[in-house]
């Protein structure tokens, strides 16, 4: 027949992915409950999408500006600290929430059917869509600096990619370890905070990697952080050649990003089938 | 014909972790790591403080439904029945065994699965429908429908948390009485809301599982299940015990729930026992340990024996309770009065009618008034005895006089 379903212990679902597919609809619907709850009884709403990134970029130029971090020739600070503000919220809000998001949904889990990667990753939309609401921002402070960013800025998606991969491999592998292992509801606000000290949100990567000061190891252990591959990118598709990549740091952050989706996935699969009676 | 869900073999365990703090289900990794570091250490691997224990919440199940039957399930609590379900929904994978199902399931293991208390109704029958399987179109499609099942037309557009209960239920049976699978599971959801929206729903389901469609039915209600279906199967620590048809095997249930304890003065508390022993509660010539079914048609004499081990002024009183609230007390004497040593017995009779369809406990108990001025003594003792009043309604006792007991009156219009 059709649509026959064995249900086994240890059974793999055939058509994983197929399966997953027909139920885009419900992750359609899931995407849009958590972008119509959040700004539900608030006075000013859908601002506080506008006012949160704001501030960010605001306090991370307040930084850069009272240590007098070294900026290049040619770019406005806020620009250089919004172009790291973005994809860094959009990656530690989408790896936090992701991460719970599997507690917060415990009451679907323990009482109806469906893939359950639908919802860490119908999490991330949300976290997205903020996103583009934070980009817009950018381009309208570009706007008002009169800067103008060159063809490079095309490759913009490329980056925002890699973010969205880190988050969604990271995510699902500490989501599903979060639903046997509490311990991870502390880790994860911390994972999070200490990420934006050793990503390049308040300074630039070449701080780091042109410092005598750093021994080679360190520069290297800096590279690993996926983050590091993504900021660096915006900047570098959003103000060219003053702000280069280094390649030797983006490449291992790139293999990262890969390995951290594999395993996510993969822990995430092997674990889902347990998930409603451990949570 | 090919079966639509066959069960073969089933067992499910879980794993009881009983550890004398820490009452969370859930692990700590700093135990896991310290266990795990404890046992590089000693060789030996040492025993955790938890203990572990082995639950077998099924053992061996194996059946088959065929397509359009309408089966029930039924046992006591703790039997199976919700794991059975969760298996065979997909919610949890068994330990051993399988399930081959050949057809779309939707499984209403509880009611309002998914409503989000911030969006309106609206909004949340779009998201429960879609949570229960149903495409964005068939919701459009059966919206209108869908609204005035559920009666809240009017309160749309408001939050459901603003929903008073009856009105949530409602709006949440209304969108899952509207799916279309092939396999609908509903667990005990009747047991929620007024019991004319009930006898709605159970006819809702009726009219679904008339259209060919496979019902598996959970309920406690007896009444219910053998309104809806075809076929039962009767669960017992995880096992089948009996299987077949409905009448036979709610029978079955029935004699599995006898409360056969016996009276003992284990049972009775107060300065009174010890002086007066409870020996025996009859109903309509019934003890406990007999299945206590009763129609609301019949009447029902209360038949208690007690022996007093002085001369001494006793008023014997019982007393029914109903979902832990004490809805009535009968005195078989107005006023305590002399009992010589021995034996007597008190009778007490209730049109039963009077009592709404359910289940009912007995207390029984009572006091000397006449020796001491306020404080007198006394006995009592509670959850004696339990029985049911089935449902059967007429014109004395009618479904829609929604209440906790049918207390006889007269009324009239005056124009």
């Amino acid at each position: 027949m059709a649509n026959r379903v064995i249900i086994e212990s240890g059974g793999k679902r055939k058509n994983y992915w197929k399966n997953l597919w027909s139920f885009r609809e419900l992750f359609y619907f899931f995407a849009w409950r958590d972008i119509l709850v959040r700004y539900k009884q608030t006075t000013i709403g859908v601002a506080w999408s506008i006012i949160r990134p704001l501030l960010t970029m605001l306090m991370m130029w307040f930084i850069g500006w009272i240590f007098n971090s070294s900026v290049p020739e040619g770019v406005p600070r806020i620009l250089l600290v919004g172009a790291a503000t973005l994809p860094w919220t959009f990656f530690s809000s989408s790896f936090s929430e992701a991460s719970n998001s599997l507690l917060g949904n415990s009451n679907l889990l323990t009482k109806v059917y469906f893939p359950r990667l639908i919802i860490p990753l119908s999490t991330v939309v949300v976290c997205l869509v903020d996103f583009f609401i934070s980009l817009s921002i950018l381009i309208i402070v570009m706007i008002v600096l009169r800067f103008t960013p060159d063809s490079r800025i095309l490759f913009l998606p490329i980056f925002l990619i890699i973010a969205l991969l880190t988050a969604i491999g990271s995510g699902l592998f500490v989501a599903a370890l979060n639903v046997k292992y509490r311990d991870f509801k502390f880790i994860i606000p911390f994972i999070v905070q200490f990420g934006l000290y050793i990503s390049p949100v308040a300074f630039s990567s070449s701080l780091v990697y042109q410092s005598k000061k750093i021994p080679e190891v360190l520069k290297f252990i800096y590279s690993l952080n996926p983050m590091v591959g993504v900021i660096d990118g915006f900047r570098w598709c959003i103000f060219g050649n003053s702000i280069p990549i280094y390649m030797s740091g983006f490449i291992p952050s790139i293999v990262i990003t890969f390995f951290l989706v594999i395993l996510g996935i993969r822990y995430f699969r092997k674990t889902e089938n347990s998930f409603a009676d451990l949570i | 014909m090919e079966p639509i869900i066959r069960i073969e073999n089933l067992s499910k365990k879980y794993i009881l972790s009983h550890q004398s703090q820490a009452k969370e289900s859930y692990t700590a990794l700093r135990d896991v790591i310290t266990n795990k570091t404890k046992s590089v250490f000693q060789k030996k691997s040492i025993q955790p403080k938890t203990s572990f224990e082995e639950f077998w919440a099924l053992k061996n199940i194996s059946f088959d439904i065929n397509q359009g039957d309408r089966i029930g399930i039924i046992g006591r609590n703790g039997a199976g029945k919700s794991t059975l379900l969760k298996i065979i929904s997909h919610i949890t994978e068994p330990t051993s065994g399988r399930v081959v199902i050949d057809g779309k399931v939707a499984s209403l293991l509880e009611v309002g699965t998914g409503f989000h208390p911030e969006l309106t109704g609206r909004e949340n029958i779009f998201l429960n429908g879609s949570i229960l399987g149903m495409s964005r179109r068939e919701i459009q499609a059966k919206f209108d429908e869908i609204v005035a099942f559920s009666e809240v037309e009017k309160f749309l557009d408001t939050p459901v948390k603003r929903f008073s209960s009856g009105m949530y239920v409602r709006l949440a049976f209304a969108v899952a009485a509207h799916l279309e699978p092939d396999i609908l599971i509903v667990d005990e959801v009747l047991a929620v809301g007024d019991s004319s929206f009930q006898k709605k729903c159970l006819g809702k389901i009726k009219e679904v599982s008339g259209h060919g469609r496979t019902v598996i039915f959970v309920s406690h209600n007896m009444g219910a299940i053998s309104q809806l279906c075809n076929r039962a199967i009767l669960l017992k620590s995880g096992e089948i015990f009996a299987e077949g048809k409905t009448s036979e095997v709610t029978a079955q249930y029935f004699m599995l729930n006898k409360a056969a304890a016996p009276l003992t003065s284990v049972n009775f508390s107060g300065p009174l026992s010890g002086i007066i022993n409870f020996l025996s509660i009859k109903i309509n010539d019934k003890d406990s340990s007999d299945v206590l079914y009763f129609s609301p048609k019949e009447e029902l004499t209360f038949e208690i024996k007690a022996h007093s081990n002085t001369t001494m002024h006793f008023r014997t009183t019982l007393a029914l309770f109903r979902n832990g609230e004490r809805i009535m007390s009968m005195n078989d004497v107005k006023n305590a009065e002399e009992v010589s040593e021995g034996d007597f017995t008190s009778i007490y009779k209730l049109p039963s009618y009077f009592l709404r369809p359910g289940e009912y406990l007995i207390a029984i108990g009572g006091n000397d008034e006449t020796t001491k001025g306020i404080t007198s003594d006394w006995i009592w003792g509670t959850d004696l005895v339990c029985f049911n009043i089935m449902e059967e309604w007429d014109e004395k006792n009618e479904i829609q006089d929604i209440g906790v007991i049918n207390a006889p009156y007269k009324a009239q219009r005056v124009l």
